[in-house]
């Protein structure tokens, strides 16, 4: 198949540079979060379109359904009631992986083109390479990708890349009822963000912004946001996010390191995450390693 | 930046893992520029509306099959079409996993009678289910029928029989069903209109 | 909708009160983003929980449930007492100057005429004065103290803001900020849209909600303007068009009346039905039929809640439901279970096993039944769905549009048209064999389907848009022939009374004409911009997009918003960016009204056609928290509406606010369709639980925590779901009394993917609007408690 448009920028585990001379456009999803209503037809038209189905699950107090992101959930709103000045508002956001510029994940997967990241900006797993060592979940600053109960392989939002490949939109952007999920090309979504940051500042909403955080190089799932100055509001959108330190560490210091000294222990750890899944990323260690980089 | 143990512990970890993977004689296939595959590529398309609200989005069902005698067309994806005016292609939650009403678990696929006091349901041919449905009516109209009321005026109806038309039929049936009502006098009909 | 879903894009100010159209018409509501984004429109939602459609609202403003006409009673009387009000349109498009009756009279609550014991108005001094001729007197200052202007004037000057904010629980400056925002569109190039669903219709003051919103869309102009119109958004995919076909017992399709028992001959039916113009030049809409002794005469109601009641008295003995699931959607769940075990059987037509189809059978606590003692024996017959036929669906904007079948039904499943084909023709078949009651009519309809078993869309479709039997001719040249013997029609102009011609139902006349099916095209094209598309698809009547477009001009015919450009009179006819819903050639100087349905030619403020008033007046839900209406402090017979109609056993189980403290409200998720997502597993994932939502400081008083499992029960029963403790439902002050509201989304059921849940209308009461017979599902009384 020709993938014109998914030509390979970067591959993880790989030391070979890719091909760079075809020149191709980046491009984006934007969600423009005050034009959200969490009606969850992205996540109904993301499970209908990639084939998968999570469980029939419980209420837990909450419009939140799943409740957490999982590898048959790529993306799920998340509902939050914060009250300003006596005025409610329901802030919910599609929450789903970023396609980050600097993708952390991609950084730091051992496994050689389990995760490409494609000229247009796509970061994609490609789980017949995936050894399920979960490194990508600690890697990624939106903890994101979740490994499956059932392979034990890593899963996350491809962005529909066998739409995009073939020239369509992801699946949740064509079904957004409210046009709050928005598809073309990154400029052509800042633009359009542009416009949103403005009407929004017209209807009192002063800090109205963007979300494309430098911290990962940029996103490529970008959110509009009526409290820009304050993504924490959002269901905790980190402020400031970066690939956690020990990422860009192994390529330095940490490989001839690790190699040297930590094949015995790197080994074992490898055999527990082939032959006993996942290790999930407690919520403490993320929070620790956000409280670092903050420092 | 400061690191503590564990960390240090976990870049170690993470630093060995590519090149140890090779190392010890693991190779995983080179990683090639290959995404899944478009589903669609060839299957049928064919314009039909969502059956849920009264916003009538337009929809592009997607089946297996090219209509050739052999093949029984599937229908495995369904997507918003896009020259609708009224929707342009998106759809909400229940639009978007209609896939699954048409493929539901609870589809009924045969007729079945439940019989009085009985706690199970029985399959019947369609043609067994049609006498038998139409022996009752026929049975209740015939003895219910008021051909005049007491003023001794035609009033023609069949008043102890009721029928809910549904809002989910297409006009075609509709009317129909109204038509057949009317011959036989029926008046007890309603839609779901208000509820 | 006097508009359509696309048309929402022209409107400067969207209310959305009623409804919540992000949530129940969520691809509709982008239409809604369209306008905000484009035209920097205004969204002001007013309800009593914050909704999605609240969460992108420019301002919100709460009400308490069952008080809608005392908040926009408010507004009307703020737009008087503040002249914002479109002159020139109330002077010439509605009944302003109209004189009404001088014995009319409103005192205590009560119109003039009411009659306690048939709980029923007689209407007599309802009228308007007329003059020799037959018309209406008017005064064209409006300053008779009689006439309808003067009249509205004092009906809605008690409706001010304190006392409106004590009946609403509304705080008396969100009430007044929304009234600014209804006022800016006074002005003639300024519309609102109303956009409101069951939120309106489920009281049993459904009716006169509606007709509120009508006195102010007139009052400001908005009426057959783009961007303005009265918008119900309708349930079901083709509800709109099952309501064409007219699918209950008292029309026939094109929403001709059936035939009363007083009508005895077709004669008398006519004439009932033949308006006389109630002002010089008005249009009027006759109508005609053939084989009159063959209709059935109506003896009374037959909607829903009178079949159920009729059923409970075991005055019925066989019941269908097509796609219809009564059990979980009929007010009153145990009286509906009791009804349809006392039929000797019951026949359910669906594609997917409702609850209806086992409401004999136990599950659990969901359904206590003993299935031994129900007599009722039970059809289950599966049809196909959507995906599986060809036909027509009509949307809430009345837009027809054609789809087409993709795939065979699983098993052995029929479509709705050959089981109703079925079941007649074996009733034919055995009517024809041995006789029986009146088979004449059973077996002389025209049946004329290639065949029998199997009528097909196209042929229906053919047959409802109407042909020419004989030869039609030009009633201006009756040498001319306009259709040929055996040709389709182009419009219901050319249905004759002498049997030339033959139409299924008028309103879809020209749907399928000469030209082939009109429903099935697919030409997008708007070269106007307002989204009108008139290539695409048929907009019933005549392929007409706005309903009364001739009011978007000024009397003498130009637009009052020339910008959006609707209609004009180009000084021969009217044409423009839609079909003229007028005359085509009735110059602006005959004073032709454009409210052509009415034989006054204009919009009603004063309504005499309504059951419990001509104008809309405040009475509390028949389950209400306070012990009398602050409107009528002294009248306890004006408490709750006076002509709204109560079954014997029904008063009795209507339950009191010191027993049932709370407001409860129910209402659709956007996660679920009625009671048929959750059978599809991608709805079921989405919102698997059965839930109700309470506010943080009920939740408080009542030490339920957020996911707890709560029992509320009203005094019909009760259910069991969980908390979902909000701070987007607040508690209120009324009448100096705090209410708190107790919101129950309706999704659940005993059947389905869904985790096991309760039929929310286990609480629900089984009493009706006056007009309609709509249930009061959206205000009733409840208590609540951890399970």
């Amino acid at each position: 198949m020709a993938l014109q448009s998914l030509d390979i920028a970067r591959r993880s585990a790989t030391t070979t540079s890719s091909p760079s001379v075809r020149q191709t456009t980046e491009i984006a999803k934007l969600i423009d979060v005050s034009a959200c209503i969490g009606c969850k037809a992205c996540q109904a038209a993301c499970m209908e379109w990639n084939d998968i189905r999570d469980d029939v699950g419980w209420n837990f107090g909450i419009y939140d359904n799943p409740t957490n992101l999982s590898e048959n959930s790529w993306t799920v709103m998340r509902f939050a009631e914060v009250e300003e000045a006596g005025r409610l508002e329901w802030l919910i956001r599609k929450d789903g992986c970023m396609h980050c510029a600097d993708p952390g994940c991609l950084k730091s997967c051992p496994a050689p083109g389990a995760i490409v990241q494609y000229a247009n900006g796509i970061v994609d797993f490609h789980e017949e390479n995936c050894i399920g060592c979960g490194y990508c979940v600690t890697g990624c600053p939106f903890n994101v990708p979740r490994l499956s109960q059932k392979d034990g392989k890593a899963y996350k939002c491809t962005f529909c890349s066998d739409r995009v490949a073939v020239g369509q939109a992801p699946a949740c952007v064509k079904a957004c009822p409210t046009g709050a999920l928005q598809y073309g090309t990154k400029e052509q979504m800042k633009d359009h963000a542009a416009k949103r940051v403005k009407d929004l500042n017209e209807r009192g909403f002063k800090s109205a912004g963007l979300y494309d955080p430098p911290g990962v190089g940029g996103t490529h799932v970008m959110y509009v946001l009526h409290h820009a100055d304050r993504p924490q509001l959002y269901s905790n959108l980190p402020a400031d996010p970066g690939i956690s330190p020990m990422v860009p560490l192994w390529k330095g210091i940490a490989k001839p390191l690790a190699t040297a000294t930590m094949a015995l222990v790197g080994l074992a750890g490898l055999f527990h995450y082939v032959m006993k899944g996942p290790n999930e990323v407690s919520k403490e260690t993320e929070k620790e390693l956000e409280k670092e980089e903050a420092v | 930046m400061k690191l503590n143990r564990r960390q240090f512990f976990k870049i170690c970890g993470a630093g060995m893992g590519g090149s140890s993977v090779t190392l010890m004689g693991f190779s995983p296939t080179p990683a090639l520029a290959e995404v899944r595959t478009f589903k669609l590529a060839r299957a049928t398309e064919t314009r039909n509306m969502c059956p849920y609200c009264s916003v009538g989005c337009g929809l592009l069902i997607y089946s297996t099959g090219d209509k050739s005698k052999n093949t029984k067309a599937d229908i495995i994806h369904i997507e918003g079409d896009p020259d609708n005016p009224v929707n342009r292609g998106s759809l909400c939650p229940k639009g978007a996993g209609v896939l699954d009403m048409v493929k539901s678990p609870n589809r009924l696929k045969f007729p079945e009678v439940r019989e009085a006091g009985s706690g199970e349901w029985k399959r019947v041919s369609w043609d067994e289910a049609f006498t038998r449905i139409a022996k009752h009516m026929k049975a209740d109209r015939d003895a219910n029928f008021v051909a005049q009321n007491k003023d001794g005026l035609t009033v023609n109806r069949w008043s102890s029989f009721g029928f809910l038309a549904s809002s989910a039929a297409a006009n075609e049936a509709g009317y129909l069903s109204h038509k057949v009502l009317r011959s036989l006098g029926v008046v007890g009909i309603d839609t779901q209109a208000r509820i | 909708m006097t508009n359509h879903w696309v048309d929402i894009k022209n409107a400067d100010l969207v209310l959305i009160m009623g409804g919540n159209a992000a949530e129940a018409h969520t691809c509709g509501f982008k239409w809604v983003q369209e306008a905000k984004q484009t035209r920097k429109a205004k969204l002001v939602v007013v309800d009593p929980r914050f909704t999605r459609s609240a969460a992108v609202a420019d301002y919100y403003a709460p009400l308490r449930a069952g008080s809608d006409i005392a908040f926009l009673g408010g507004v009307i009387n703020y737009l008087l007492a503040n002249d914002k009000i479109h002159h020139e349109y109330v002077k010439a498009y509605t009944n302003a100057s109209f004189l009404i009756n001088p014995d009319f009279k409103f005192e205590d609550g009560l119109f003039s005429g009411y009659d306690a014991e048939k709980r029923k108005y007689d209407k007599a001094t309802w009228g308007y004065q007329l003059d020799k001729d037959g018309y209406v007197k008017v005064d064209e200052t409006l300053q008779d103290p009689n006439c309808a202007f003067q009249l509205l004037k004092q009906h809605y000057g008690r409706y001010t803001p304190e006392l409106v904010s004590k009946v609403t629980g509304t705080p008396k400056d969100a009430f007044l900020k929304v009234c600014e925002h209804i006022a800016e569109t006074a002005a003639p190039n300024k519309t609102m849209t109303i956009l409101y669903a069951l939120g309106w219709t489920q009281h049993s003051v459904g009716s006169q909600n509606i007709r509120t919103m009508a006195i102010i869309q007139t009052l400001l102009g908005n009426m057959g303007m783009a961007g303005g119109g009265i918008n119900a958004l309708r349930g079901h995919a083709n509800v709109q068009g099952i309501t064409d076909q007219c699918l209950f017992g008292a029309n026939l399709p094109g929403y001709l009346t059936n035939p009363l028992e007083k009508d005895k001959t077709v004669d008398d039916y006519l004439t009932a039905r033949t308006p006389k113009p109630l002002r010089p030049n008005q249009m009027n809409v006759p109508q005609s039929y053939p084989k009159y002794d063959w209709l059935p005469k109506l003896d009374g109601a037959y909607d829903t809640l009178a079949l159920f009641e009729k059923m409970h008295q075991g005055k019925i003995n066989g019941f269908v439901c097509q796609g219809f699931n009564p059990l979980a959607s009929v007010a009153n769940k145990k009286k509906v279970g009791d009804a349809l075990a006392k039929l000797k059987y019951l026949v359910v037509i669906d594609p997917l096993a409702t609850d209806t189809s086992e409401f004999w059978k136990p599950h659990g606590e969901f359904n206590e039944v003993d299935a031994a003692k129900v007599p009722t024996e039970v059809f289950r017959l599966p049809s196909t769905c959507f995906a599986e036929e060809t036909g027509s669906f009509t949307n809430s904007g009345r837009v027809i549009q054609w789809h087409w079948k993709a795939a065979d039904a699983p098993g052995e499943a029929m479509s709705d048209r050959e089981i109703v084909a079925g079941l007649f023709l074996k009733l034919k078949e055995m009517y024809a064999k041995d006789g029986g009651a009146l088979p004449d009519p059973i077996l002389n309809v025209t049946w004329p389907y290639r065949i029998a078993a199997k009528p097909t869309p196209e042929e229906l479709a053919m047959e409802i848009s109407g042909k020419a039997l004989g030869d039609v001719f030009d009633p201006k040249d009756k040498t001319k022939v306009l259709v040929k013997a055996g040709e389709q029609l182009a419009g219901f102009a050319q249905l004759r009374d002498d049997g030339s011609t033959a139409c299924g139902n008028w309103i879809y006349g020209g749907s399928w004409s000469q030209a082939g099916n009109l429903m099935a095209r697919r030409d997008n094209a708007d070269p106007s911009g307002l989204g009108q598309t008139l290539n695409w698809g048929y907009a019933w009547p005549a392929n007409r997009r706005i309903i009364y477009n001739r009011a978007s001009c000024d009397p003498a015919g130009k637009p009052w918003d020339p910008k959006r450009t609707v209609l004009k009179w180009s000084g021969e006819k009217w044409a423009g960016n839609d079909i003229p819903d007028m005359r085509p050639d009735a110059a602006p100087d005959q004073g032709v009204g454009p409210f052509i349905m009415n034989p006054e030619g204009v919009a009603r403020l004063f309504a005499a056609g309504m059951a419990d008033g001509p104008f809309p007046e405040h009475y509390e839900p028949f389950e209400t928290p306070l012990d009398k209406n602050p409107f009528h402090p002294g009248n306890p017979k004006a408490l709750s509406n006076p002509a709204a109609r109560v079954y014997k056993g029904d008063m009795e189980v209507f339950g009191k606010a010191k027993d049932f403290p709370y407001v409860a409200t129910t209402y659709r998720l956007v996660e679920h369709f009625h009671f048929w997502t959750k059978h599809a597993r991608i709805n079921a994932v989405l919102q698997p639980e059965q839930f109700v939502e309470i506010g943080e400081e009920l939740a408080k008083e009542k030490g339920i925590a957020n996911g707890d499992k709560v029992k509320v029960r009203s005094n019909r029963g009760f259910i069991k779901a969980i908390a979902v403790v909000t701070k987007r439902i607040k508690a209120l002050d009324v009448d100096g009394k705090k209410v708190h509201t107790v919101g129950i989304p309706i999704h659940w059921g005993f059947k389905g993917l869904t985790k096991p849940g309760f039929i929310t209308n286990t609480l629900t009461p089984f009493v009706g609007d006056a007009n309609a017979q709509t249930p009061e599902f959206k205000a009733f009384l409840v208590n609540i408690e951890r399970a």
